[in-house]
């Protein structure tokens, strides 16, 4: 009885360690911005193009900033989800419009409808970088200090939104 | 004639095409090649198993690009690495550091190969004693009697 039990042990523990390496995506790469100053970014806005933003200007304040494309497709699949949470007005939505052309990026939003406070314009994707973006959609959340708080790579869901991110907005709004 | 003609046109799509490559910027010789070989450290997050120096991701385009860049303003490669890791972490790096929190991933295979030899030999020890048995004479006609009778049952 005792010879089977080792090899038993280590088949149970083996498929214990597979099981939960089956609800991990290996393509996700954490960021190491969370708990770090939001990285400093001064860009023109997508509808003003003679105004800027800053993350400077949102100090004080909770706030989520969203970067989307027109080109991407999975941003499609998340527009409802913003369009629901601009509406609720529970936290403030910003965009970055990521390696876009100006009037596709504009275009887009005209068509599938605007949930941002405003979008900023990141031609190069340089800000992109700074913040750690490698797919689009990716969504921050950013406190009332500026530090980025939360991090969601690919596309918002309604589950996410009701369970993550707004039960942490609240947090952080009142804290 | 047709045959001319044939193979002018196969060999007129040759012409024009030219392969997508990750063309490096024409500048400065040496440059590239420093910029290539940090690259080639660089992981392209995009495809996650190429570097930047290989990818045709626009992502890696644009990392390449900014590797150039800051080599221009003369950051050292360690300052560049420096500045890939704070933003996409350890993973960006195409070889994994050695950290206290990689040492089973570089020395796991190593304890697993040790552990199934360990195990092997201990099988191996465990079945050699295949001993000879001592028994009398009469035991062994008895064995002979018994092996003869079974065999007959066979047939």
């Amino acid at each position: 009885m005792n010879r089977f039990l080792l090899p038993l042990g280590i088949f149970v523990a083996l498929v214990g360690l597979l099981g939960v390496g089956l609800t991990l995506n290996p393509r996700e790469v954490p960021s190491p911005l969370i708990g770090k100053p939001a990285p400093h970014f001064e860009l023109p806005q997508l509808h003003e193009s003679a105004k800027t933003f800053t993350e400077k200007d949102m100090l004080g304040k909770v706030w989520v900033l969203n970067v989307w494309a027109s080109w991407c497709v999975s941003c499609r699949e998340e527009h409802p989800v913003l369009l629901d949470l601009a509406r609720s007005g529970e936290v403030p939505l910003y965009g970055l419009n990521y390696k876009d052309k100006r009037q596709d990026g504009l275009a887009w939003l005209k068509t599938m409808g605007d949930p941002y406070r405003l979008s900023i314009f990141d031609i190069e994707g340089r800000v992109g970088i700074d913040y750690g973006v490698y797919g689009v959609p990716e969504t921050y959340l950013i406190d009332r200090r500026g530090v980025i708080r939360y991090k969601r790579i690919g596309p918002l869901t309604p589950d996410i939104v009701k369970n993550k991110l707004l039960p942490l907005a609240q947090e952080l709004a009142r804290g | 004639m047709a045959r001319l003609l044939a193979l002018l046109l196969l060999l007129a799509p040759v012409i024009p095409a030219h392969a997508k490559d990750a063309r490096p910027a024409a500048a400065d010789p040496v440059l590239e090649k420093r910029v290539m070989a940090l690259a080639a450290e660089l992981r392209c997050l995009v495809c996650q198993n190429q570097t930047i120096a290989d990818s045709n991701a626009d992502l890696a385009t644009d990392l390449r690009n900014q590797v150039r860049e800051k080599m221009r303003q003369g950051a050292s490669d360690s300052e560049i690495i420096d500045f890939m890791v704070a933003r996409y972490g350890d993973f960006v790096l195409y070889r994994p550091p050695l950290k206290a929190t990689t040492l089973l991933l570089w020395f796991g295979p190593l304890l697993l190969l040790a552990g199934g030899a360990w195990v092997l030999v201990r099988l191996v020890r465990r079945r050699r004693p295949a001993e000879d048995v001592d028994i009398s004479a009469a035991q062994r006609s008895r064995a002979a009697e018994l092996l003869a009778g079974s065999e007959a049952e066979r047939r």
